[in-house]
């Protein structure tokens, strides 16, 4: 049952039993289609990029509207899609605790180190 | 390098949040749909894109009746893949609204409900098949010239959205302008015909830019946002200056005796705009309106039963 449903009586009013008659269900729509994040590989030897998002009823629908709507001038030779919802993403509140530890390590950078010029090949 | 970001103050003040959005403004870094951002900034931003998301759908309407008549099978195909990429446009756009919280089902029932506008040049008809030439010439070059500085807009998915589209809008205005020099090297009618649709689109091309800078309340908070970047007023000329040559390889006159070339600035000084119509049709009284969005009603209603079992479909399948 949705859960948005709503009732002027409160919890616990919202028509429940075979014999209490209920509003007829919406017509399955678009809005019920979930959103999809496309990725697409330019070419061999590049990695998939994200490039957009769509709404599609299934997981096959969303590969073949990404198709049409990301590739139509040879810019992809493989796509992946994935439900939005499906994504696990740092927030930018997490910005600080999550990249602050590489912020004061300069000594990973190799221009951290010098090196005379007259040292060859390094 | 660009100057670094100060980090995110760990209060929730909004006071520091705006100052860190402002920041990010300020050292023309953009704003992602996760960030902070002001509620008008957001409104604003939802408001341009949806607008301008709904232009390219209703964009689709002028030249499309011209699918089933173009005269010949290449034309056919040009006209076909244009008008496939102003859905694809379309699409780009809803897609980058969404990110600001925006739902796309309920902007184009806001458009079809006339709560939200799309671009007054689409309001008038395509009366000839050089309509179509001079739509890619005329419309998709004012286009380019107010969708180039938006590649920089400040927040990142609409910028990144604009960059998809510029690149395949200059095939749009190519095969315009082709399309009329092939016309121009044909008959005397076929040469008039081109003439009469420069005739008909040309001050509506130039209303395209909106109104002037000194009627254009919310122009100067789009600026100082990053969200516009250049004025109406000077894209509009920047259109001119970049048409007038274009017009004379053609070989067709720009319906304005006051044209003239002004040796001291280096621009085009053209006549004064009829602002009252372009207020009668953006306010729904032009030629065409009630056609485009009847049409629109009907792609949404009439096709409801192929989402539907594409639903039904999806469900049975996926349990």
């Amino acid at each position: 049952m949705s859960a948005d449903l709503t009732s002027e009586g409160g919890h616990g009013a919202v028509p429940t039993g075979p014999e209490v008659p209920v509003a007829p269900a919406p017509a399955l729509s678009r809005r019920d289609w979930p959103l999809y994040e496309v990725f697409v590989r330019g070419k061999r030897g590049l990695n998939h990029v994200h490039v957009g998002s769509l709404h599609a009823p299934d997981d096959e629908m969303a590969v073949h509207a990404a198709r049409d709507l990301y590739t139509r001038r040879n810019e992809g030779v493989s796509i992946w899609v994935v439900q939005a919802a499906d994504i696990t993403a740092s927030s930018p509140d997490e910005k600080d605790p999550m990249f602050a530890p590489s912020g004061d390590k300069v000594y990973r950078h190799p221009t951290f180190y010098d090196i005379p010029d007259n040292v060859p090949h390094m | 390098m660009p100057a670094p970001v100060p980090d995110r103050p760990a209060t929730s003040d909004e006071a520091a949040l705006q100052a860190r959005f402002d920041a990010t403004i300020a050292a023309d870094h953009r704003i992602e749909p996760r960030d902070w951002m002001p509620e008008g900034y957001r409104k604003t931003l939802i408001r341009q894109i949806a607008q301008h998301a709904h232009s390219e759908i209703i964009g689709m309407q002028p030249e499309g009746d011209w699918l089933l008549a173009a005269p010949s099978l290449r034309r056919k195909a040009i006209l076909l893949a244009k008008v496939q990429d102003e859905a694809g446009h379309g699409m780009y756009l809803y897609s980058a609204a969404e990110t600001l919280g925006a739902d796309r089902a309920d902007l184009t029932d806001k458009l079809i409900e006339g709560r939200q506008k799309y671009s007054s040049i689409f309001n008038y008809p395509t009366l000839t098949y050089a309509d179509v030439g001079v739509i890619g010439w005329f419309v998709d070059g004012a286009a380019i010239c107010n969708q180039v500085p938006l590649c920089r807009s400040s927040y990142g998915p609409y910028a990144r959205a604009m960059i998809r589209v510029c690149k395949e809008e200059s095939f749009h205005q190519r095969q315009g302008y082709e399309l009329l020099m092939t016309m121009m090297r044909g008959t005397p009618e076929q040469r008039a015909m081109v003439q009469d649709a420069v005739d008909r689109w040309w001050w509506p091309s130039l209303m395209m830019f909106g109104p002037p800078d000194d009627d254009s309340p919310n122009s100067a908070q789009s600026m100082a946002w990053g969200i516009k970047r250049h004025s109406n007023d000077e894209l509009r000329q920047r259109y001119v200056d970049m048409s007038v040559p274009q017009a004379d390889v053609l070989g067709v006159t720009l319906p304005d005796p006051d044209l003239t070339y002004d040796p001291d600035s280096g621009h085009y000084r053209f006549g004064a705009i009829d602002w009252t119509e372009f207020k009668r049709v953006i306010s729904g009284n032009g030629p065409a309106n009630a056609e485009r969005i009847a049409r629109r009603r009907a792609a949404r209603d009439d096709n409801a039963w192929v989402t539907e079992a594409a639903t039904a479909y999806a469900a049975k399948h996926a349990s």
